[in-house]
């Protein structure tokens, strides 16, 4: 009889070794004559356990990892087929400690099924939100999205029913649906991994969108550094075209198209990457005109980021009350949150909006790898605030983290422990900036230059008082001057730094704390 | 004097006619929807600070310095791209918007050269301004970090310098580049710090595509782009606004001087035909004014073989006018003639056909005109009524569809083009119908959705062949032609062009214009909203150039695309006053307006102004001055300002002409090619120093202004008068605007013209008269000036210069960007860098054929001469047919043009030369004899007494 083995083809599974493992289980299967058969499924995300190989079973799939390689040939040896037993047999997957707290909506199937399989995508749910959402019209579908209380994903916040809403509204002979994956926050992966292990909801998602408020054209902008997710969202779009999900015959009438970046993390920005889109240098526009009223190439555009399209089947499947049904405050339904840095237990963690930051790092991810104690905690990436300890009882929440002048972003934390020197991350901030500015604004395109020199004055102990006086006015400059969301939000690392770590800039008198408060 | 400062509202004002209110610092402002916060402040005397802001351009957003707060919005927009609103509560000037704005400059000047005092922007730089009026007093950073203060200038381009270390990075240059002039030379390279702005691919601006029309110099706010001329003199103390003497298109400029010289020509953003934009011509070309080859005073020789005498005004004048009676007494009333100049000013035109018709007594005067848009004159006459185009350039901005056939704007009329490649980038379609691929086939963002790539000499036939598809697919707008045109010529026009022989098919193998694609275009043309045709000396210039004026004009008039706003029938014309020159009365037939010469009432009209008898037979054209010099019976000729000798056809006929009259008079800036068989050599005064007015191609007079003392001594109007009185008829013009005041009283569609009304507004568009007392920007609204428009049958004549086995190929002749008509001023500035010399375009397959690279020396032969130029192998042409310029008089394109003309009105047919090919080693022999007189009939004796040899 054939057994069935998952093997993820995610990039964090193949990036530790997981293509090695399916050439030797292959190698012992045909050794020993047993016929098998391997599903190179998504990633569940439980980053510290990959390649997380799993059987399949008659109690079910039964998961061993991490495994690396030369490890096969003991695991077949001790029953891998049968789900036989081993020191990396770790049960049920989804009883797993890191799952438990988790409720998966987005990445319901992410690690379960074949990403390239439509039989196995419609066999778990997928298309079941499109169907409804043509039984229920483009007013029904934008009614439902605003209901649920989605916002978008990307990092801004903005509610995706509103949105969608305008585009709608606006009329256009034409009208586009731009997916946004150019996922160039650190620390984040969530993007890629719908894309390389669940690319049919996206796919949905974005026809969902384009029914909504009639467009028939949509991009998919994908980061270079994203290869693999590349191949299978075209590979996807390939597939959903021969089933007619997509192009000439397709109900909408929708297609899309997968487009690769050039490397500017800018380009993650919406208006910037609607410029690259268009083939041109990407640089940022001044808003308005929104890109829902003047988007690509002129026409009213929905432009979202894949977790907010990838939301959207499962909100429209299972009911816009159900979504608005989990969360806290004004952050409704769930967030794909992604662990990093010095973790135990890095990866991807869905869960309803509300959790705290501690729960998130102590609990789900079991504290540092390295044993050491957290020192700060870096949220929402590369142009998120760090937070202290004392701040883990914030809760993960739009709103709440703003309170304390961070944000939340596309959900990326990284943990970094004790030997941190904050000065340094500090700088490494403005550093950032200035690397990826467009170069359109003057407070970004000088301001992260002299906030760089600046801050290495300040480390080299010269005139520290005058030159943080200097530095918190830059940023202040930055923050309220800059066109985008890069320059502006490039001083919540950098002030976080100095507000919360003022001894590592020098300042012996440590700065009166602003107490954790409830939100 | 003061310089004539424009305000700068910050971004473009908005159409909308809807109306919001809003509270700015307190203060109640009521704007056009559409309106930026910004400008609506400007509007109500508050200037916001703002670097990256120009009202010649969208807004942009990047300098962050014209931040708002607005109440109920979050943070600190910036108020230029932040439309207004309703009910909006806006504070330009906070505690909070300070401190930002200070920050912001603080960064700027932390890399920026701190040498205001050396700079050529001192006190004209716009970030010194702002940096003053954000109170910025320390840059808080040092001038110890990154910077690009070493950076290096990129001189090559002959008239303005990029100083990288001084740009503030705002993409003004490069959105002037994109938005203004539609070039798309410029972009912003690398990015965040390192951003800089480039000229195409990096490289240096004279290499790159840039046309140096100066758009971006003109939009920079520092010494980044500078001016040469302002980084050798300074900066200017007043100016005076007055309008370019290159092109039809009459742009108005500043003349920014500094005492008596001329620092800029900078273009005025109130001048209605250009709108504040420019080309290299206008802005940068005008340093013939001052070249060392400038004649500046009279001088006179015996016979042209002798070396020319420089003598007094006095003797001059005296010689001249003693010769010209002479001449008449000896050889008849009728054996001299004038020749007005379409470079000239009307009032200096008007005098000119005055000084004929009054002073020799006769009708022997005629204009360029007479080689260029004569066709336009007669064709718009018959069919509308009106010796000229319908509309004013503004109307572009609402066509749907441009059809462009026989011109070349990009390089014949730029700003024009610029204008309208702005208008195709929103959407508008275009037909091109010209031989060669012209650049507005295909220029960046732009291209053609059908290119007619027709066979020279075939215009008639391609438009007619429009028409029948128009017709037989019932595209006619019979509502139009019924209301407004002559039914009965529409029923036999409409019959004749339904015929199967006009058909596209049917005409095709004349034309070589794909059949299908025709039609397309047609129904293109007739279908696609408004339409508007622009067309230029393709047309015109070819024996049947008035039946192509009047088969566009057909197709106008049965799409319904006359007397509204984005359609019309529009020549370009290509010299600054032809349009003027033929509306003063220049031509041997017409008196001013357009009135015959066997008109009675009018003659009477003038005879009494005058005190004069005029003929009532016309009198002879240029051609005919020449042929009945050739013959002996034409003996004098007054030329003012043209060089018939390289713009006229058939040059070994021209000099056969001058060489045989006893008087040659010849008044211009330079000893030009017909001043070779001149006697009398009057030097002339440029457009900088004169009075008077030039009339473009949209009929828009438009004021020049003396900025500077004529050098030469006398303003050009002045030397005519001085010639008239030494003949015997007075003229006692005190001022240029008498002289306008005459021709309003003479002439019924310049009744209301008046220097004092021009000063007031600016430039009108004749007709100006009682019934339109600010002018008329459209013609024909209501109905057409001749009542109803008329339908003329358009009948295809293949012209006889034919093609066969000696004359294989079909030249063509054209002009380049840089270069204007016969060069004598381009030529004379550094633009002969873009075009040192005039070369044949011709096709691969052609060249390969006859063992021709690119940039070999060929012979071009035709039935009337033979020259030598190098080849430009290029598929820009279609094989069978050669192009070139006739910029450079060593070239003499115009040797081997021919004699036939257009039927109605002689104009030449340059366009249209069968020629053959070959390879050569140099120039023919007719170039080097001509080189060699024009050598030696350049000769001026020394101006010395003989000192007697010592011994």
């Amino acid at each position: 009889m054939t057994v069935r083995v998952f093997v993820p083809s995610d990039s964090a599974a193949v990036a530790v070794g997981a293509d090695g493992v399916v050439d030797a289980l292959l190698q012992e299967a045909e050794r020993l004559g047993q016929s098998i058969q391997i599903v190179r499924n998504g990633s569940r995300g439980a980053f510290d356990l990959e390649p997380l190989l799993e059987v399949e079973t008659e109690e079910g799939r039964i998961a061993y990892g991490p495994i690396d390689p030369s490890e096969v040939a003991g695991l077949v040896a001790a029953g891998l087929f049968r789900g036989g037993d081993h020191p990396k047999r770790l049960g049920k997957p989804e009883d797993l400690p890191f799952f438990i707290r988790q409720t998966r909506l987005t990445f319901a199937r992410s690690g379960i099924t074949d990403p390239q399989d439509l039989d196995d995508y419609r066999a778990h749910g997928g298309g079941e939100g499109l169907a409804k959402a043509r039984a229920m019209g483009p007013a029904g579908v934008i009614d439902a999205i605003t209901k649920s209380g989605l916002r978008g994903r990307g990092g801004a916040g903005f509610p995706t029913g509103i949105k969608w809403k305008t585009v709608a509204d606006t009329p256009a002979a034409r009208k586009y649906i731009v997916c946004n994956a150019d996922e160039g926050d650190s620390g984040t992966f969530a993007d890629r991994m719908i894309m390389e292990g669940d690319p049919f909801a996206l796919i949905e998602g974005m026809t969902i969108a384009a029914l909504a408020v009639g467009a028939s054209k949509g991009f998919v902008y994908i980061r270079s550094e994203y290869p693999l997710a590349v191949a299978a969202m075209r590979a996807a779009v390939e597939t959903a075209g021969g089933e007619r999900l997509l192009g000439p015959k397709s109900d909408p009438l929708f297609d899309i198209e997968v487009r690769v970046g050039a490397g500017a993390y800018v380009c993650g920005e919406e208006t910037s990457l609607l410029d690259s889109l268009e083939g041109k240098r990407g640089q940022v526009r001044a808003k308005p005109p929104l890109p829902a009223h003047k988007g690509l190439f002129g026409q009213p555009t929905v432009i979202n980021n894949v977790l907010s399209f990838a939301a959207v089947p499962h909100i429209l499947a299972d009911g816009a009350e159900l979504y608005a049904g989990l969360g806290h405050g004004r952050s409704r339904g769930t967030m794909p949150v992604q662990l990093a840095g010095d973790i135990k237990h890095g990866g991807l963690v869905e869960v309803p909006f509300g959790i705290t930051l501690g729960e998130l790092v102590d609990e789900i991810g079991g504290g540092t790898l390295s044993g050491r104690p957290v020192r700060a905690v870096q949220v929402g990436g590369p142009l998120g605030a760090y937070f202290p300890r004392r701040l883990f009882d914030t809760p993960f929440d739009y709103e709440a983290f703003a309170a304390r002048d961070g944000l939340i972003g596309h959900g990326g934390v990284v943990v970094f422990s004790d030997g941190v020197d904050m000065a340094a991350q500090a700088r490494f901030a403005m550093e950032f900036c200035a690397i990826e500015s467009c170069g359109k604004c003057t407070p970004c395109r000088i301001g992260s230059v002299r906030g760089v020199e600046v801050i290495d004055k300040i480390r080299a102990g010269q005139a520290r008082a005058e030159n943080l006086a200097v530095l918190t006015d830059l940023c202040e400059t930055m923050k309220y001057g800059s066109l985008c969301a890069l320059g502006g939000f490039t001083p919540y690392p950098v002030m976080s730094a100095v507000t919360h770590f003022p001894e590592d800039f020098g300042v012996i008198e440590r700065a009166p704390q602003p107490a954790g408060q409830e939100v | 004097m003061a310089r004539v400062i424009e305000f700068d509202f910050g971004t473009p004002a908005s159409k909308a006619e809807a109306q919001v209110t809003l509270t700015i610092d307190g203060q109640t402002v009521r704007v056009a929807a559409g309106t930026s916060v910004m400008r609506a402040a400007q509007e109500r005397g508050v200037t916001i600070p703002k670097l990256c802001a120009t009202d010649s351009m969208e807004a942009f957003g990047s300098c962050r310095l014209c931040l708002v707060e607005i109440e109920g919005r979050n943070g600190t927009p910036a108020s230029c791209t932040t439309p207004v609103a309703e009910g909006m509560v806006v504070r330009t000037q906070t505690p909070r918007l300070k401190t930002l704005r200070k920050g912001v400059m603080e960064l700027y000047i932390s890399d920026h050269p701190l040498d205001c005092l050396t700079c050529a922007a001192n006190g004209d730089c716009e970030l010194q301004d702002t940096a003053g009026a954000v109170g910025l007093r320390e840059v808080r950073f040092g001038y110890e970090g990154d910077n690009h203060l070493v950076a290096t200038k990129d001189e090559s381009n002959p008239y303005f310098t990029y100083d990288a270390s001084k740009c503030i990075v705002c993409s003004r240059c490069v959105r002037a580049c994109e938005e203004v002039q539609g070039t798309f030379a410029l972009t912003i390279t690398g990015r965040g710090f390192k951003s800089r702005v480039a000229a195409g691919q990096s490289e240096p601006f004279m290499t790159s595509e840039c046309v140096s029309c100066g758009a971006c110099v003109q939009a920079c706010p520092t010494a980044t782009l500078t001016e040469k001329s302002v980084i050798e003199i300074g900066t200017p103390e007043h100016s005076v606004v007055t309008t370019c003497a290159y092109c039809g298109v009459g742009c108005a400029f500043k003349a920014e001087m500094r005492g008596d010289e001329l620092v800029r020509m900078v273009p005025w953003k109130d001048g209605k035909a250009n709108r504040g934009h420019s080309c290299i011509k206008g802005r940068f070309a005008y340093g013939y004014a001052s070249h060392r080859e400038r004649i500046l005073k009279p001088m006179i020789r015996e016979r042209i073989s002798d070396p020319w005498r420089e003598v007094s005004w006095d003797e001059a004048i005296g010689h001249a006018a003693s010769e010209l009676k002479r001449v008449q007494a000896q050889h008849g009333r009728d054996s001299i003639g004038g020749i007005t100049s379409s470079r000239c000013t009307n009032e200096e035109t008007f005098l000119v056909q005055k000084l004929v018709r009054a002073g020799f007594g006769n009708n022997n005067v005629d204009t360029c005109a007479r080689v260029c848009h004569s066709p336009t004159g007669y064709g718009l006459k018959t069919a509308f009524g009106t010796s000229a185009g319908t509309q004013d350039f503004d109307s572009v901005e609402h066509a749907d569809v441009a059809l462009i056939i026989g011109a070349n704007p990009t390089d014949g009329h730029p700003v024009f083009a610029s204008r309208l490649k702005k208008r195709l980038r929103q959407g508008a379609r275009l037909i091109v119908v010209d031989p060669r691929r012209i650049d507005m086939v295909r220029t960046p963002h732009v291209t053609a959705d059908h290119h007619l790539a027709l066979k020279p000499g075939t215009n008639v036939a391609v438009l007619t062949a429009m028409a029948h598809v128009i017709v037989t697919e019932g595209l006619v707008d019979e509502a139009f032609v019924r209301e407004r045109c002559e039914l009965d010529a529409f029923q036999d026009w409409a019959e004749f062009v339904a015929e199967p022989a006009r058909s596209p098919e049917a005409t095709e193998a004349a034309t070589l214009v794909p059949a299908l694609a025709l039609r397309e275009a047609a129904r293109l043309y007739a279908t696609g909203g408004a339409a508007a045709i622009y067309y230029g000396l393709g047309v015109t210039e070819h024996s049947q150039g008035s039946t192509t004026v009047m088969a566009m004009a057909n197709l106008a008039m049965a799409t319904g695309n006359i007397g509204k706003l984005g359609a019309g029938v529009n020549p370009l014309r290509g010299q600054n006053n032809v349009q003027g020159a033929c509306d003063m009365g220049s031509f041997p037939h017409e008196l001013t307006g357009y009135r015959h010469v066997s008109d009675d009432a009018t003659r009477a009209q003038f005879e009494t102004a005058w005190d004069v008898h005029i003929d009532n037979e016309p009198g002879l054209r240029i051609n005919n001055m020449l042929d009945a010099a050739v013959e002996g019976t034409f003996k004098a000729l007054y030329i003012q300002g043209e060089d018939i000798l390289q713009s006229d056809p058939n040059t070994t006929h021209v000099s056969a002409g001058l060489a045989a009259m006893e008087c040659v008079i010849v008044q211009d800036l330079f000893l030009n090619e017909t001043a070779n068989y001149a006697h009398v050599f009057l030097p002339g005064s440029t457009f900088l120093e004169k009075d008077g007015t030039f009339t473009n191609a949209e009929r828009r007079i438009q004021p020049v202004r003396k900025v500077m003392a004529p050098k030469n001594g006398y303003g050009d109007w002045e030397i005519t008068q001085l010639l008239s009185n030494a003949l015997g008829y007075p003229m006692t013009y005190g001022h240029p605007s008498e002289i306008m005041d005459e021709i309003a009283r003479l002439t019924p569609t310049f009744a209301g013209v008046s220097f004092a009304k021009l000063d007031e507004l600016g430039s009108v568009q004749w007709p100006c008269n009682d019934a339109a007392p600010e002018g008329t920007p459209m013609m024909h609204v209501d109905g057409f000036v001749r009542g109803r428009g008329n339908f003329v049958i358009t009948e295809y004549v293949p012209t006889d210069e034919k093609t066969g086995p000696r004359f294989p190929l079909l030249l063509t002749t054209g002009r380049i960007l840089s270069q204007y008509n016969v060069g004598a001023q381009t030529r004379r500035t550094d633009n002969v860098i873009w075009h040192e010399e005039d070369r044949l375009e011709i096709h691969p397959h052609d060249a390969e054929q006859r063992g021709v690279r690119d940039g070999d020396y060929v012979q071009l032969q035709s039935r009337t001469g033979a020259i030598s130029l190098r080849a430009k192998v290029t598929d820009r042409v279609a094989p069978g047919v050669v192009y070139t310029t006739f910029h450079h008089p060593d070239t003499q394109a115009n040797v081997v043009t021919t004699e036939y003309t257009d039927w109605a009105t002689d104009c030449p047919e340059y366009k249209v030369t069968a020629v053959q090919v070959t390879p050569s080693n140099g120039p023919t022999l007719w170039q080097e004899q001509y080189d060699d007189l024009s050598r030696k009939s350049r000769r001026i004796a020394p101006n010395r007494p003989t000192v007697e040899a010592a011994e």
